[in-house]
C-alpha cells in the first residue's frame, strides 16, 4: 500500500517544483486528404483535424484533473504539408491558403499549436516543396498558431546545401514578415538535421508518413523536479550524482507513461511514444542551466558545461527508458535560451556565448534554440549557423535544429519579449565574419563515411 | 475497485477528520486507509478510498471536497492511486 511520503513527495513535486506534463501530441495522417483541387483539399483538412482531435482538449483537461498533474499543453502535428498540397498548390500563395485552414482548425479545436507546416528534403527538394518553404514568411505571418519546420539533411542523406542556403534567406524573410512582433515568426520554425517523425513538442512536430492514421504522442517536463534531487546530492561522486538523475527522470516519465496511456485509451487513439525530455520554462525553478549549476557550474557557460550536459542529457535517457517501453521524439535536455532563466541569465552576465552553445548542441538533444541575433545578420550567416549546426547532426548521427531570431531593428544589448511560454531573449552576438563564398557553392554536401552501414 | 487518494493540508483545527469523513459517508465513498500527521503545527492526511459505488462522479466529489476544505481553512486534493504506484513502484 502507497505510503504518506511517497504520497507526498509526488505532490511536492507537481505543486512546489513545477511537475507537469509539457503536451499530448495528437498526429493526424492528412495523406488520404489529398486531392487535385486547392478549395476541396482545404475543406477536406479542415474535416478532418476537427473531427480527429474533437476531444483532445477535454480529455487532456480531464486527466490533468483526475491525477492532479497539470497537462500544460495540447497540441496537433501534422504529415508534412508539402506532401499533402503538392498536387494542388502550384504557387507559395496556394500553399498559404492551408496555413489559413491549419489554423483555423486548431482554433476550432482549441489547440495552442499545430505544427507540420513542413518540408523534408533532406536530400533534394520538388517544386511543391520548394514553394512551400517559400510560401514560410507569409504563412507564419497570417497565422497564429501554425508551427512550420524544414529538414535539410540527414546522417543517411549528407546536407541539402542548397535547401540550407535558401533557409538563410527564408528565416529572415519570416523575421521581416513579422517584425512588428519582434520577428515572432522565426520562433514558430525550426530548421532540423535528422528530424524525428514522432517528436510532440513544438516548433518543430510533425506528423511523419512512416506513423499511423492518427497518434498519441506525450513530452513531459520537469526540470525543477531533478534540481532538487540534486541539492540533496551536494558534494557527492559523479555515481551517486547520477543515480538520483537516473531515478528522478524515471519518475517523471512514468507520469507521462500514465498521461499518455490514459489520453490514448478515452481518445481510441494508439499510443506512440513519450518524449521524456527536460524541457524547461522561463519561470525561476524550472531551468535546465539551474540544473548544470546545482551540478557544480558558477554559471552555464564555464568550462565544464558540455561535460556536465552530456552527462545529464544521458542519465535522463537512462532513467526515462526503463520508466516506459517506447520512448522516442527528442528525449533529452532541451536549452532554449529564451525560455530558460538561467541561460537569458548566463547570457546577459557574459558566461553563455552562441559558440559554447553551438558544442552544448554536440550533447544535449535538440540544438540552437530560442536565440535572439541581431537583426541585421545577413541571410548568408544564418545559413551558415544551420550548416554548422546540420554538420554536428549529420556525423554525430542526432537530431539537431536552428531556431534563431534575427529581430528587425534590434542589436545586441537590446532585449526581445516573446511573451508566455517562449519567454524572453537578450540579443546575443554573432560573428562577424563571412560564410557567403561558401554557403553560396550550391548542392549537397555528402553523407558521411560512417552512414554506408548495409 | 476504483482507488482513490485524498489529501488534506492545512492549519490544524478541531473537527477536519470528522467533515472529511461525514462528506464520504454520505455519498457512500469507502475509506481503506488513514494516516495522519501534525507537522510543525499544520495537518497532513492521507486517505485512500475505494469509489466504485460512489454516489457522484469523481469530479463532483472532488469538487466538493475541495469546496468543504476551503470552509475549514485547509485544502483538500483527490487523485486517482495510479500517479503515486505508477511513479514509485516498479
Amino acid at each position: 500500500m502507497l505510503n504518506m511520503f511517497e504520497v507526498i513527495e509526488t505532490n511536492n513535486m507537481i505543486e512546489h517544483e513545477k511537475l507537469d506534463v509539457r503536451t499530448i501530441t495528437m498526429g493526424i495522417s492528412l495523406l488520404d486528404c489529398c486531392d487535385a483541387d486547392l478549395q476541396i483539399l482545404n475543406e477536406k483538412i479542415y474535416k478532418k483535424i476537427t473531427t480527429c482531435a474533437r476531444d483532445l482538449v477535454s480529455t487532456g483537461e480531464a486527466i490533468a484533473r483526475d491525477f492532479g498533474v497539470p497537462i500544460v499543453n495540447k497540441r496537433i502535428s501534422v504529415t508534412p504539408i508539402a506532401l499533402i498540397g503538392g498536387c494542388a498548390c502550384k504557387t507559395p500563395e496556394d500553399f498559404v491558403t492551408i496555413a489559413r485552414t491549419l489554423d483555423r482548425a486548431a482554433k476550432e479545436v482549441g489547440v495552442n499549436f499545430i505544427g507540420g507546416y513542413s518540408a523534408l528534403v533532406s536530400k533534394g527538394m520538388t517544386p511543391a516543396e520548394e514553394n512551400l518553404i517559400r510560401s514560410i514568411p507569409q504563412a507564419l505571418a497570417v497565422t497564429e498558431r501554425v508551427c512550420s519546420s524544414v529538414n535539410v539533411g540527414s546522417t543517411k542523406t549528407g546536407l541539402n546545401m542548397d535547401a540550407v542556403r535558401l533557409m538563410g534567406d527564408i528565416v529572415r524573410l519570416t523575421a521581416e514578415a513579422t517584425k512588428e512582433n519582434d520577428s515572432l515568426g522565426c520562433a514558430k520554425l525550426v530548421v532540423f538535421c535528422n528530424a524525428p517523425d514522432d517528436n510532440p513538442f513544438m516548433a518543430g512536430a510533425f506528423h511523419g508518413v512512416t506513423e499511423a492514421d492518427t497518434i498519441i504522442n506525450v513530452g513531459v517536463s520537469g526540470p525543477g523536479v531533478v534540481k532538487v534531487a540534486l541539492e540533496k546530492a551536494r558534494g557527492e561522486n559523479f555515481e551517486v550524482l547520477c543515480e538520483t538523475i537516473k531515478k528522478t527522470a524515471f519518475k517523471i516519465t512514468r507520469v507521462g507513461q500514465l498521461v499518455a496511456q490514459e489520453a490514448s485509451r478515452r481518445l481510441g487513439v494508439p499510443f506512440g511514444i513519450i518524449d521524456l525530455s527536460l524541457a524547461p520554462t522561463p519561470a525561476v525553478g524550472d531551468s535546465v542551466a539551474e540544473i548544470l549549476e546545482e551540478i557544480g557550474l558558477e554559471r552555464v557557460g564555464a568550462p565544464g558545461t558540455t561535460a556536465a550536459l552530456a552527462m545529464l542529457n544521458d542519465q535522463v535517457k537512462k532513467g526515462g527508458v526503463m520508466a516506459s517501453s517506447y520512448v522516442g521524439g527528442l528525449s533529452g535536455a532541451f536549452i532554449p535560451v529564451s525560455e530558460d532563466q538561467g541561460m537569458i541569465d548566463a547570457v546577459s552576465m557574459g558566461a553563455l556565448t552562441l559558440e559554447k552553445l553551438e558544442a552544448m548542441t554536440c550533447v544535449c538533444s535538440v540544438g540552437l534554440d530560442m536565440i535572439a541575433i541581431p537583426g541585421d545578420t545577413t541571410a548568408a550567416t544564418i545559413a551558415g549557423i544551420i550548416a554548422d549546426e546540420a554538420a554536428i547532426g549529420m556525423i554525430n548521427q542526432k537530431t539537431t535544429a536552428v531556431r534563431v531570431i534575427p529581430v528587425i531593428g534590434k542589436s545586441v544589448g537590446d532585449t526581445v519579449e516573446f511573451g508566455g511560454l517562449l519567454g524572453y531573449a537578450p540579443v546575443m552576438p554573432v560573428n562577424q565574419y563571412s560564410c557567403e563564398k561558401f554557403v553560396n557553392r550550391g548542392g549537397r554536401i555528402p553523407a558521411p563515411i560512417h552512414s554506408f552501414k548495409n | 475497485m476504483s482507488k482513490v487518494i485524498i489529501t488534506v493540508v492545512g492549519k490544524d483545527t478541531v473537527g477536519i477528520i470528522a467533515k472529511v469523513c461525514t462528506y464520504l459517508a454520505e455519498h457512500k465513498v469507502n475509506v481503506l486507509d488513514i494516516s495522519q500527521t501534525i507537522v510543525q503545527g499544520y495537518f497532513n492526511m492521507m486517505m485512500i478510498v475505494d469509489m466504485e459505488q460512489a454516489a457522484g462522479s469523481f469530479e463532483q466529489i472532488s469538487t466538493e471536497l475541495e469546496a468543504a476544505g476551503q470552509e475549514i481553512g485547509v485544502s483538500i486534493k483527490c487523485q486517482r492511486e495510479e500517479i503515486f504506484t505508477k511513479m514509485h513502484r516498479i
